[in-house]
């Protein structure tokens, strides 16, 4: 994948399949330390036991529509060749919580990407599904919390063009307010 | 936590309230963006963010868009299949945000379907 935003977009889309009826998306850049981590959770039905251990393996799947599985094989491979770890917690009855952590200054790093562009295709495709997006750089953070915007909408779907779009606006901004201001120049 | 403002959100609720209560509620048109690992990789996210821009400037509001897995033909994604009401699934392939826009204009407004692009009839 080109970016880690669209590893985040492809597990999410793990968990939609999986039942989920709320996702957590968590984004770490600890600039300070030199790490970045992203964490993708959901309330799904969870991975069997007998699968966990075998689940990056790209010739384990529960698809049935073809033999591979490279979703998680990819994202696990990301964060292996940036010096990162990997890790899968899952349970049938806590869903499926992924975290990986990378380098942030590692050459083969993906960047982050467009992060509003996922989200907003997350919330735009699943309306019944809640997300939560927490994105920190360094000590700044900010979070968005779907349940709270449907409240707010009242009647509104949240699919709305109108709705989708002030969205992405809204996050591009915030991500642009968290970058630390550069005191050079 | 610094949490998303979200003021702005109650005057697109005045502004778009107004139109929804004349909504029928039933969808004509449902466009399916497949959104596997392949379909992502091969740049269906574009593809969704230029669907979402083209219903909004269609104005219309009996056309649902919506995300799915994989179909299993990986090699031909991103695919995108649209469904008019009364009529037979369309499967497109190899679509990017230029050729979802001329799907959009032609199928999806007009009824037109686009065989150059597309995969077959489900």
């Amino acid at each position: 994948m080109r970016e880690l935003s669209l590893h985040i977009l492809d597990i999410a889309e793990n968990g939609i399949t999986a039942g989920a009826s709320c996702i957590h998306v968590t984004v770490k850049e600890q600039r300070d330390t030199n790490r970045i981590m992203i964490s993708v959770r959901d309330n799904g039905s969870g991975i069997p036991k007998e699968m966990i251990e075998t689940v990056t393996d790209p010739f384990v799947t529960s698809r049935t529509t073809r033999r591979v599985g490279l979703g998680l094989s990819l994202f696990a491979a990301a964060a292996k060749r940036c010096d990162g770890d990997f890790a899968i917690d899952s349970g049938p009855e806590k869903g499926t919580a992924v975290t990986a952590t990378f380098t942030f200054d590692h050459i083969d790093r993906a960047p982050v990407g467009d992060m509003a562009a996922t989200i907003t295709t997350l919330i735009a495709g699943n309306t019944d599904i809640d997300f939560v997006y927490i994105h920190q750089i360094n000590e700044n953070d900010f979070s968005l919390d779907t349940r709270e915007i449907k409240r707010e909408l009242d009647s509104v779907p949240l699919n709305e063009p109108a709705v989708i779009h002030h969205l992405t606006e809204l996050i591009r901004k915030e991500l642009g307010e968290l970058e630390p201001k550069n005191k050079e120049t | 936590m610094a949490k998303i403002s979200i003021d702005d959100l109650k005057k697109i609720k005045e502004k778009t309230s107004k139109n929804i209560s004349l909504r029928s509620g039933d969808a004509n048109v449902k466009v399916t963006v497949h959104m596997g690992t392949c379909g992502i990789a091969a740049g269906a996210r574009d593809v969704m963010s230029s669907l979402m821009e083209l219903v909004s400037e269609s104005g219309r509001d009996d056309i649902r868009v919506v995300n799915s897995g994989c179909m299993g033909m990986c090699s031909s994604e991103p695919n995108v299949t649209v469904e008019i009401k009364d009529q037979e699934p369309i499967v497109y392939q190899l679509v990017d945000a230029n050729k979802m826009r001329q799907i959009f204009k032609q199928h999806v407004l007009k009824g037109e379907v686009q065989t150059d692009f597309a995969l077959g009839k489900i």
